[in-house]
């Protein structure tokens, strides 16, 4: 079997997924009720720092400097985390990380592991090759475990869960974990997911974590969570393998005073985050014996490249720019048919994967730019997504100039630049408008067009062509 | 003060009696507005849309037409957005170092109107009557790209008679974006349906905005659902006066 190098269904367009998302009306209440809790939480924490402006300018400008340098700056976490008893694999891409700990886990006869959520290892498609392997990867949040269990993907970066409510969650847990009646309570839901879960934690031999940040002075590696499973999973096995893509690293342990105010504030919209762990390397009778960490490029060297592409590596995936967003908002996560979703993942996924085999994703925006009011790192996502579309156009263009069948929506284009391109083209335009629409007029507006307008049409009458045009009325003034 | 004004493709085909609130306004406050006939469109829609080497002959021909503007006006926050933020990048990508210092030379003599009246003017009350109940929707483009603030809203409370009423979760795109109300449709028609809602829920009778094109896309939902509710150009309010009330 091989994989995508990021799971993603270029088949399915986001337009066509959002639809049928769109419909779900418990959907719709869910993701209404969340996103809007968790934006006004972020909105009240955030108020309380007079600095905040300067605090996203350091961490954007930290994260810069440290793309500017990767490649010295990985060296030097390789040459740290190697010098406290760690060891450091390089994978170029998905299918090479998956061997690396694949590999590590077989060679301790590891029949289960223990992962703290991580987006990383969902990017690898890590769980599907460990079952493959006779693996069986347990999640170990609470949210991850519910989607696991559940047998779907997430919906949302930091609460993949975030689409299913509590009624929902009992019912799963009462089938797939043999729990008799059970209530609806958080308390009650917790109790039954957490006693499954601490007899996981006591067998695993070997847990598979993710990281937030890694320093490269020191070679210390940080997990940043809510619920104390990352903790567990980090001190009590024996191996321990962390996957992390390039750009997480920071410099010096100084940089954390400016993500540890930043992070907690735009995801959880909390001043401090309940627990955060920094490990480095190994000791001796206290937690894992053996520490792997595999660092991934998976297409981000190429992102790094594009001038304007790369402050997508900036992204410390705290999930404002998902919780903010109208559209995400509407539709959840899963239409984006993506690990990343909402608009941080319309503009990573297409620059990992390719646009091409994501193509639909820079359009799923309406640019209203509330996403990068709230960046914690700032990172331009309308210019971004402006960005790729002209990518996507691009793309189009070279492939259809062999072909003999028109693009109806470049054909358009074209003629209106042309119009627009001389101002009595655009007269004569307005004129022909004017003469046409009378064929679709109803009572003073036109309530119906045709063909791929007719989107338009369906909720909104389209004001027609005016009498007299602006120039037109110009004209006889003078 | 000589005004040149740049009407956008748009509000000339559809909306001219913004345009024309515009030459009131500012012939009322005492400013010669002239209109260059050979500007056309921005060129927003194909920047945006990915048809960015498209756009680039309407950003020369823009810079072209304004060059010698002593300032341009226009009432189209939108449109004003694309050629402060996106003109120089339109530049970089036409590799044209002569069109790069020619945007930059102009785009500092470009304002949207709430821009001009009340940064460049200094008026907060130009005098307008409108004896109506009023609310006001910030479009996407004007808080976050000019980040105009309550520029308008300033404007708006000065207006005599006027009955001007907060709308709810007013920041929240109506879904408009353009070519993503078509492309995405049904995405759009959900944005458009809260915003439809909150507009109801204020009672008012006019929705305002500094956009005509978000105007259009709330306004032609209001009129298929026979809301009794119409839309009104900031401009269009600001040019009303007793003596000739609109």
């Amino acid at each position: 079997m091989s994989y995508e190098p990021i799971p993603t269904k270029p088949a399915t367009r986001f337009e066509e997924s959002a639809k049928l998302a769109l419909a779900n009306t418990q959907l719709r209440r869910n993701m209404g009720k969340a996103t809007q809790t968790i934006r006004a939480k972020r909105a009240s924490v955030v108020e309380e720092l007079p600095d905040w402006q300067e605090l996203r300018e350091a961490g954007r400008a930290i994260k810069e400097r440290t793309l500017r340098h990767l490649g010295t700056y990985l060296e030097q976490l390789e040459a740290s985390v190697e010098r406290v008893g760690g060891r450091v694999h390089w994978a170029r891409d998905a299918a090479e990380a998956r061997r690396i700990i694949t590999e590590i886990a077989t060679s301790h006869g590891a029949r289960e592991v223990v992962k703290i959520k991580s987006l990383t290892t969902d990017e690898i498609a890590l769980n599907e090759s460990l079952l493959e392997h006779g693996i069986e990867p347990f999640e170990t949040d609470l949210a991850e475990l519910i989607i696991q269990l559940a047998g779907e993907r997430s919906s949302h970066i930091l609460v993949p869960a975030i689409h299913k409510n509590r009624s929902e969650i009992r019912e799963l847990f009462m089938k797939r974990l043999g729990a008799k009646s059970l209530t609806d309570e958080p308390k009650a839901l917790a109790a039954v997911a957490r006693a499954h879960l601490r007899r996981k934690f006591l067998e695993a031999k070997v847990a598979v974590s993710g990281a937030n940040f890694a320093v490269a002075e020191s070679g210390t590696v940080c997990i940043v969570e809510s619920e104390g499973n990352g903790r567990m999973c980090l001190t009590l096995p024996k191996v321990l393998i962390s996957v992390m893509g390039l750009e997480k690293m920071i410099p010096t342990w100084q940089d954390f005073e400016v993500f540890m105010q930043l992070l907690p504030r735009s995801s959880t919209g909390e001043r401090m985050n309940p627990y955060t762990s920094f490990w480095t390397g190994v000791t001796p009778g206290d937690g894992p014996s053996e520490f792997h960490l595999v660092l991934l490029d998976n297409g981000r060297t190429r992102v790094l490249a594009d001038p304007i592409g790369r402050q997508t590596l900036n992204c410390i995936r705290c999930s404002a720019c998902l919780n903010i967003c109208p559209v995400y908002e509407r539709t959840g996560g899963h239409a984006y048919n993506s690990v990343y979703p909402g608009p941080i993942g319309a503009i990573l996924t297409p620059q990992l994967a390719g646009v091409e085999n994501a193509a639909s994703l820079p359009y799923a925006s309406s640019l209203c730019g509330a996403c990068y009011e709230v960046c914690p790192v700032k990172i331009n996502i309308p210019e971004v997504l402006i960005h790729l579309r002209g990518e996507v156009v691009r793309q189009k263009q070279d492939q259809n100039k062999n072909s003999s069948w028109p693009d109806p929506e470049g054909l358009a284009m074209k003629f209106l630049a042309h119009t627009f391109g001389d101002p009595a083209r655009f007269e004569r335009f307005q004129k022909l408008g004017r003469f046409g629409q009378r064929f679709l007029m109803r009572g003073g507006y036109i309530n119906h067009l045709p063909g791929p307008l007719q989107g338009w049409t369906a909720t909104r009458d389209v004001y027609p062509v005016a009498k007299q045009t602006f120039r037109e009325w110009w004209r006889t003034r003078s | 003060m000589r005004v040149s004004l740049f009407i956008t493709c748009f509000n000339d085909t559809i909306f001219p009696q913004t345009g024309q609130a515009v030459v009131r306004l500012l012939e009322r406050l005492g400013h010669t507005v002239d209109f260059p006939m050979e500007q056309t469109c921005c060129g927003q829609m194909h920047f945006n849309t990915g048809y960015q080497r498209e756009a680039i002959p309407l950003v020369r021909r823009f810079v072209e037409v304004f060059r010698d503007s002593e300032v341009v006006v226009s009432p189209s926050a939108s449109c004003v957005g694309m050629i402060r933020d996106l003109y120089p990048r339109a530049a970089e990508l036409a590799e044209d170092e002569e069109l790069a210092n020619a945007v930059a030379a102009i785009t500092p003599r470009v304002y949207e109107l709430s821009e001009f009246l009340i940064h460049k003017l200094g008026i907060e009350d130009v005098g307008a009557y409108y004896p109506h109940r009023v609310t006001y929707h910030p479009t996407c483009h004007s808080l976050r790209m000019l980040k105009i603030g309550d520029l308008p809203l300033r404007l708006l409370r000065a207006v005599r008679g006027i009955d001007l009423v907060e709308l709810p979760r007013s920041q929240e795109c109506c879904g408009f974006g353009g070519t993503f109300a078509v492309k995405n449709a049904d995405t759009s028609m959900a944005m458009l349906g809260d915003k439809v809602r909150c507009v109801m829920d204020t009672r008012a009778e006019y929705c305002s905005a500094a956009d005509n094109s978000c105007l259009m896309h709330i306004g032609g939902a209001l009129h298929r659902q026979r809301a009794g509710v119409a839309t009104i150009h900031l401009a269009e309010i600001l040019a009303s006066t007793e003596e000739d009330p609109r």
